[in-house]
């Protein structure tokens, strides 16, 4: 890797007040950006900036800062999390980016999630969709078994891990151009669905989640298979075939 | 906080902690500039919030490791040490849990209260890993 160097950069950002305003894209200049910073360090650097001139700074979210959370959005450059493959915005780095760049930063943009303020989006529906179906009962009455004396062909464990890689972020929904959350909960079915542990609410699990889905107004999957793309946990497409095969056998039941 | 209230700290150090930390507070309920509105969603205000609450929690920190006149745990005074560096216990008077009353903005005049530890299975004793 290169020696880290100080880049000048020109941003257009979404700025909008709250959920009832019309927003606009807003341009910055900002100089002697790192480039060995991450990209949330360089918002932040704006923002220092904003506050020094008593600017109101751009809201954005954030959290772990380590790519678990799936708290940090943003589309940059027309990207979910931006020019980059298999990673969240918090593992971007500016090194990405070359002296003079303009970069675009806009929030994620779908009905099911309005935006709060800037580029800040309420993505609730993913949590009620969550709710709907997205757990397992376990016997607690102190008989509980331990879920690893549970036979589970590897196979089967394997890709019910990597759907649970899932960390609920959105991008599949801010890049489909159908602003479908098939991706999202294909993954939270499929890691149940897998598991024998999942086995007992699975017919109202896929039906409720669906439901949910539906009623939060993302749309439907068409194969374009971009969401798989820019996942950042690389979440298959398999496992929306896998949610139509569970959907469609909890239908006939 | 680091320099005066870490891991090993004394009585002078703690005094001047608080005093510090008074003048802090003070400084930053004078001069803290918060950006936008209180209107809709402001990640600046909920950061200003939360350095108050730093500051606070800094006072408190300063004000119990004060009054505790012993070692114990994490809380290393300097002044209650044993012969070989080890942590001095002082169960006599301070076998309990601090629970700090408020009183308002001056932190002089917040009230302990003491909840007194009572243990039953095991023998009160200096413990160290050696």
């Amino acid at each position: 890797m290169s020696a880290a160097k100080n880049i000048n950069i020109n941003l257009k950002i979404w700025r909008q007040k709250n959920a009832s305003s019309k927003g606009s894209m807003e341009t910055y200049k900002l100089d002697n950006v790192s480039t060995a910073s991450s990209f949330l360090e360089m918002l932040d650097q704006l923002n220092e900036q904003l506050v020094n001139e008593k600017k109101e700074p751009v809201a954005f979210d954030h959290d772990c800062r380590e790519g678990i959370c799936g708290m940090c959005s943003l589309y940059i450059n027309g990207r979910a999390h931006g020019p980059d493959t298999g990673i969240t915005t918090c593992q971007l780095h500016m090194r990405m980016f070359n002296d003079g760049d303009t970069i675009y930063i806009e929030p994620w943009r779908s009905k099911a999630f309005p935006v709060i303020k800037d580029l800040v989006v309420d993505r609730s529906a993913f949590d009620r969709i969550q709710q709907a179906g997205g757990f397992v009962s376990v016997n607690t009455s102190g008989n509980t078994i331990d879920a690893n004396s549970i036979p589970v062909p590897k196979d089967d464990a394997d890709k019910a891990f990597m759907a649970a890689a899932c960390i609920g972020c959105g991008a599949c929904v801010a890049t489909c151009k159908n602003g479908s959350a098939m991706l999202f909960v294909g993954a939270k079915v499929s890691q149940y669905a897998l598991l024998p542990q999942g086995k007992v609410e699975a017919t109202q699990r896929v039906l409720n989640m669906v439901r949910q889905m539906d009623e939060e107004g993302f749309g439907n999957c068409t194969n374009t298979g971009a969401c798989e793309i820019e996942c950042p946990k690389g979440i298959s497409l398999e496992n929306i075939a896998r949610m139509n095969r569970e959907f469609l056998k909890a239908s006939v039941k | 906080m680091w320099n005066k209230v870490g891991m090993g700290r004394n009585e002078k150090g703690l005094t001047e902690a608080i005093a510090e930390i008074a003048q802090l507070k003070e400084d930053f309920y004078k001069e803290v500039y918060v950006p936008g509105s209180a209107d809709e969603l402001n990640p600046e205000l909920e950061k200003v919030l939360r350095v108050a609450d730093f500051i606070e929690l800094g006072q408190l920190m300063a004000m119990d490791a004060l009054q505790r006149k012993e070692s114990c745990g994490g809380h290393f005074r300097e002044e209650y040490q044993d012969a070989e560096g080890e942590t001095l216990r002082d169960d006599e008077n301070f076998k309990f849990v601090g629970a700090w009353e408020y009183k308002g903005d001056d932190i002089s005049k917040e009230e302990l209260h003491k909840e007194e530890l009572v243990y039953e299975e095991i023998k009160i004793a200096a413990r160290n890993y050696k």
